[in-house]
């Protein structure tokens, strides 16, 4: 009802001490427990990542096979040996240390094609955006190609067309995989930058910009950017566990990071067969990806409605 | 429809009704209700309160008045006043939460509306009370055609067949002036222009025969030629079935020409009360005196500096026991700022205001 | 004051010779968008928003431009500065076309003709602190540096009445008339000597409709700045206007001096038009003649042949349909100095008293009674501290 939004906003409007939009959203999103939490476990998956493997007792590789060989042959399980607190696979290999790695391959896929994304993805839907005409159209055409290839199909033809030579072989392939992902999740950020961009460049405020005789660098600089972003940090920390769960299925599948590194997807993988036994080598990667796919969306579904723009400076 | 006579030379804009029949329709709908109470609507002391994690906001606060059958009554003020959350509470329309009617008396037609179930509210509201809201787009089901959306309302509340309801609105439509009614009705929403769309509504308002319209800033998103046809076009309908009208507008102009009584509120209350002639001659209330100074005006001296109310209204969350207006007011004293004046007289118990400095005693006079 | 009168479009294709006193020269202009559909986006017509538009603005001249929605005149208004590419026709400010400028010209131009926008909401970026937004132009034509830039923008603030304070707070802290002033004072910061205002008011509540417009007329004559003002009020464009130029579907029917204009009017949509108007004096709005037209507004894809207004005109009833209307597009001539209509009947539709608002000898009323005045005023006189003043700007 206008009304009562206006009776409110001359309220709030002048009771409200100066802060800033970004304030102003991380002040929402602070109030939000479920945001909180992913956050929490963001920053849990991050510090894992760096420098969990420099504080790991083991290193990903080592093979206790003397523990394994007292407990007869067969994997530690958890807190049955003090230097192995998550116990071990059928090699020795210290789960806990693994998982570690583990979490920095996650880590780094989460930056990495996320960065993939957006050197491809931005670029190529503000210029369809800011252009428009035929320009627009068919960058958006090429753009609905890419998008209708069958994403994890193509990432695994991808890998194994690659996987033997040297680019594929480059940290054990966590290159080719960063590449591979990267190649087709920049679709809906591209998508996303274009619409904002086609939202925001028909607002008075830009025409105005226009007026005043900015010029259109500086008009995309200092107008467009900055107004665009929110739903752009939504969508990249939204497709973080898209990332994640592809790198994880790659290396389940034998097609991505290669041993001896421990991706969470191989450690599935390896453990299958001894899931009735030590069903800890299966069930402690599979949670901590859950754990990770969850965070990462919680918080951004979080950030969602801390930018909202509905909710911003309530008018 | 063109008269050749050079001087009262009014167009009209509908299709016009050959005069014996639109007698006959008026006295039939006078017939078909019949009017229970002495006054349609009474309010007493209406208290609607918003509540919001910034504070309490008191959007309504004692707010009075009564409104006879067939009357024209203006709710007059600027945005956040009041006029549409009181109007939203006669007919409990109010979202709850956050806001909630917390006291006072509603009448309509000798019924305590208050009291009312959910249910029977709902069918009160849809037989008795008609609305024409500012923003005809949004009001209307942009997925059905508009002959559905006038006929689904006679169907529910006037129990007619889906023929003898077709008729029906062709009918309406064609008193609201829609060219083509029949064509036209199997037509959607986005098919007519601002002005027809407006048209539309005001024959699903009226389309059961209702007591009241309730209508909230009619005109406010039409083109002034459009308005003129609108306003004009409510103000006959209402004479002709003797349908209230609760007018609801931020324009003095439109209120001049429509109504006969006038309420202008600020700050979630009422100010002052007036027949309209009244009001214009001789305001009682700084407020009003601040509105019509500040309105440029066609018969208007050119250039000369408008008078303007200084400030902003003020915020409804905190409250005090003072006149509300005072601190925007030329002729505050102290008194203002430390108890609120209540509506009192002037000269008639028609004409009532909310100022200490014009009550009998004060220092205008 | 000479004036000169605009030809008639369609005379010759050259523009007219400027005039010094002129700082707005527009000649023809036309508007045209194009409508896509298909696959292949080809054209299947066109929306004639603007369709040959002719005026002059003179310097420290206020030309009203007024019209319902789709008639075009917010479009003219950014035409007018360039904020559009027009599809026809010149403008000439202070002499210059500007579709000949170059632009890094044209960029420099832009620092003498500004606008302010309709929407206090949309106008602001949401993102920018009040004093970013003021310094932008500032920034953007390098006119002050550091400390002076500051103090600049603080002068401007104070000088559309608000708190230099305000710099750090961001628009959403401001109520619609304060952001409106915030846009003004963008305007101002390049110190133009032209302001295209379109629609400055018509989204704020009454009361903060008269103090913005105050505002303007105040700075105006501080500044010695020539406005467009473009409204659909015209009560409000009648107050700040020297001149008052009527428009329909892309054409002006009519331009004059509000005074004469609006008392005899030329054109029978300028009279259906101000009849239209509320004037809130009841005894006045009982007594009206009022002029209801038929219908809706034609689309300006389809304009009407001939008159544009022929199938609304009620004079055009009135005269028996005569044929030049539904024909001949009746060019905008003077019918008495200053005074001009497109009307092939101008002269028929002057002798009417149709439609005008019978407001007539009784002195105009205001709201504040006289006594009321002078008990202020005695008081003030008293020396007593009594009365309040405004406290805060809005």
């Amino acid at each position: 009802m206008a009304t009562d939004t206006r009776v409110l906003s001359a309220g709030a409007a002048l009771t409200r001490t100066s802060e800033g939009v970004w304030r102003d959203a991380f002040g929402r999103l602070r109030k939000n427990r479920l945001a909180i939490v992913g956050l929490f476990g963001v920053l849990l998956l991050a510090f894992g990542g760096t420098l969990g493997p420099m504080l790991a007792p083991w290193s990903y590789q080592v093979q206790d096979q003397a523990a394994v060989l007292a407990n007869g042959a067969r994997p530690l399980h958890p807190f049955q040996d003090s230097t192995h607190i998550l116990g071990t696979d059928e090699l020795g290999r210290d789960l806990f240390s693994r998982l570690l790695d583990g979490a920095q391959i996650s880590l780094s896929v989460a930056l990495v094609v996320q960065i993939v994304v957006l050197t491809i993805g931005v670029p190529i839907g503000a210029i369809a955006g800011w252009f428009g005409g035929r320009i627009d159209t068919y960058l958006m055409r090429f753009t609905d190609v890419i998008y209708a290839f069958p994403d994890l199909l193509l990432i695994i033809l991808f890998s194994v067309a690659f996987r033997e030579t040297a680019f594929g072989q480059t940290l054990n392939g966590l290159l080719m995989v960063f590449v591979a992902i990267g190649l087709t999740s920049w679709v809906t950020v591209a998508r996303l930058v274009r619409g904002q961009m086609l939202a925001l460049k028909e607002t008075e405020f830009v025409e105005a910009a226009r007026a005043i005789g900015v010029s259109d660098r500086n008009i995309v600089v200092r107008h467009l950017l900055p107004n665009g972003i929110g739903p752009v940090i939504v969508a990249i920390t939204l497709g973080v566990p898209g990332a994640i769960l592809a790198e994880a299925t790659l290396a389940f599948l034998g097609v991505g990071v290669q041993p001896p590194r421990a991706s969470w997807g191989w450690l599935i993988a390896d453990g299958q067969r001894f899931i009735r036994t030590d069903a800890h080598l299966t069930l402690l990667p599979a949670l901590l990806i859950a754990t990770a796919l969850i965070s990462f969306t919680f918080l951004g579904d979080g950030l969602r409605d801390a930018l909202d723009p509905k909710l911003k400076g309530k008018q | 429809m063109t008269s050749p006579t050079d001087d009262a030379w009014e167009e009209p804009s509908v299709i016009d009704l050959p005069p014996e029949e639109a007698l006959r329709e008026a006295r039939v709908a006078k017939e078909r209700r019949a009017d229970r109470a002495e006054k349609l609507l009474e309010v007493r002391g209406l208290s609607t309160h918003f509540f919001t994690p910034d504070g309490v906001v008191k959007a309504v606060e004692d707010v009075s008045f009564e409104l006879g059958y067939g009357e024209t009554l203006g709710l007059v003020g600027e945005s956040g006043c009041g006029k549409s959350v009181t109007a939203l509470s006669v007919t409990r329309l109010v979202p709850d939460p956050p806001g909630r009617i917390v006291a006072g008396e509603v009448i309509f037609d000798g019924t305590n509306v208050l009291s009312l179930s959910d249910e029977a509210m709902r069918r009160l509201r849809g037989k008795e009370i008609g609305f024409i809201f500012q923003d005809p787009l949004t009001s209307l089901n942009p997925t059905l055609t508009i002959g559905y959306q006038i006929a689904e309302s006679i169907r529910e509340h006037m129990g007619l067949s889906h023929k003898a309801a077709s008729e029906r609105v062709v009918e309406l439509l064609s008193k609201v002036g829609i060219p083509q009614p029949r064509d036209r009705l199997t037509d959607y929403p986005f098919q007519f222009s601002g002005g027809m769309r407006q048209r539309v509504m005001i024959a699903i308002a009226l389309s059961c025969d209702p007591k009241l319209l309730l209508a909230d800033e009619p005109t406010t998103a039409l083109d002034v030629t459009i308005q003129a046809q609108i306003l004009e076009l409510i103000q006959r309908l209402s004479e002709e079935f003797h349908t209230a009208v609760l007018l609801i507008t931020h324009d003095l102009g439109i209120a001049a020409g429509m109504c006969q009584r006038i309420n202008v509120m600020y700050a979630g209350r009422i100010v002052e009360t007036a027949g309209v002639d009244e009001l214009f001659e001789k305001p009682q209330m700084p407020y009003s005196w601040g509105l019509l100074d500040s309105l440029p005006r066609l018969d208007d001296v050119r250039g000369a500096r408008l008078r303007t109310i200084e400030g902003l209204p003020p915020l409804l969350v905190d409250q005090v026991d003072a006149c509300l207006f005072s601190p925007r007011c030329a002729y505050a004293r102290d008194v203002c700022r430390e108890s609120e004046p209540a509506l009192t007289p002037r000269g008639s118990s028609a004409h009532l205001a909310r100022c200490w400095a014009t009550e009998p005693g004060g220092w205008i006079t | 004051m000479d004036h000169v009168t605009a030809t008639h479009p369609g005379d010759s294709a050259a523009p007219r010779p400027h005039v010094a006193e002129n700082l707005v020269e527009v000649d023809d202009l036309k508007v045209h968008f194009p409508i896509r559909a298909g696959i292949f986006r080809t054209q299947v017509g066109t929306v004639k928003a603007v369709d040959g538009v002719t005026f002059d603005i003179r310097r420290g001249e206020t030309l009203g431009l007024v019209g319902e929605s789709g008639c075009g005149k917010s479009t003219t208004g950014r035409a007018v500065i360039r904020l559009r590419e027009p599809t026809d026709g010149t403008v000439r400010f202070d002499g210059a076309d500007l579709g000949e400028l170059k632009s890094g010209d044209l960029r420099r131009m832009r620092r003498r003709m500004q606008i302010i926008f309709q929407d206090p909401y949309g106008s602001l970026d949401p993102r920018m602190t009040v004093g970013s937004i003021i310094s932008e132009p500032i920034d953007t034509h390098r006119l002050a540096k550091g400390n002076e830039k500051k103090a600049r923008v603080a002068d401007l603030l104070r000088i559309v009445g608000l708190d230099p304070t305000y710099v750090s707070r961001y628009p959403h802290e401001f109520s619609g008339g304060q952001r409106q002033r915030i846009g003004v004072a963008r305007a101002l910061a390049v110190e133009p000597e032209f302001i295209v205002c379109d629609e400055p008011i018509s989204a704020l509540d009454v009361s903060i409709q008269a103090q913005v417009l105050n505002l303007l007329t105040e700075l105006r004559a501080r500044l010695g700045l020539t406005y467009l003002f473009i409204a659909h009020d015209l009560s409000v464009v009648k107050h700040i206007s020297d001149r008052v130029a009527v428009m329909y579907l892309g054409k002006l029917v009519e331009v004059g001096p509000p005074d004469v204009m609006y008392a005899r009017p030329g054109h029978p949509y300028t009279r259906a038009l101000l009849s239209a108007v509320p004037v809130p004096d009841p005894q006045a709005e009982r007594r009206r003649k009022r002029v209801i037209l038929t219908g809706d507004v034609p689309s300006p894809v389809n304009p009407p042949p001939g008159c544009r207004f022929h199938t609304r005109c009620w004079l055009y009833e009135r005269l028996g349909k005569p044929e030049e209307c539904r024909t001949l597009d009746p060019p905008l001539r003077e019918v008495a100095g200053e005074h001009e209509a497109a009307c092939h009947f101008a002269e028929e539709a002057l002798e009417t008293d149709v439609g005008v608002a019978h407001i007539d000898e009784r002195p105009v009323r205001r709201g504040t009674p006289a006594r009321a005045l002078e008990a202020m005023a005695s008081e003030r006189s008293a020396a007593t501290p009594e009365g309040t003043v405004a406290s805060g700007t809005s």
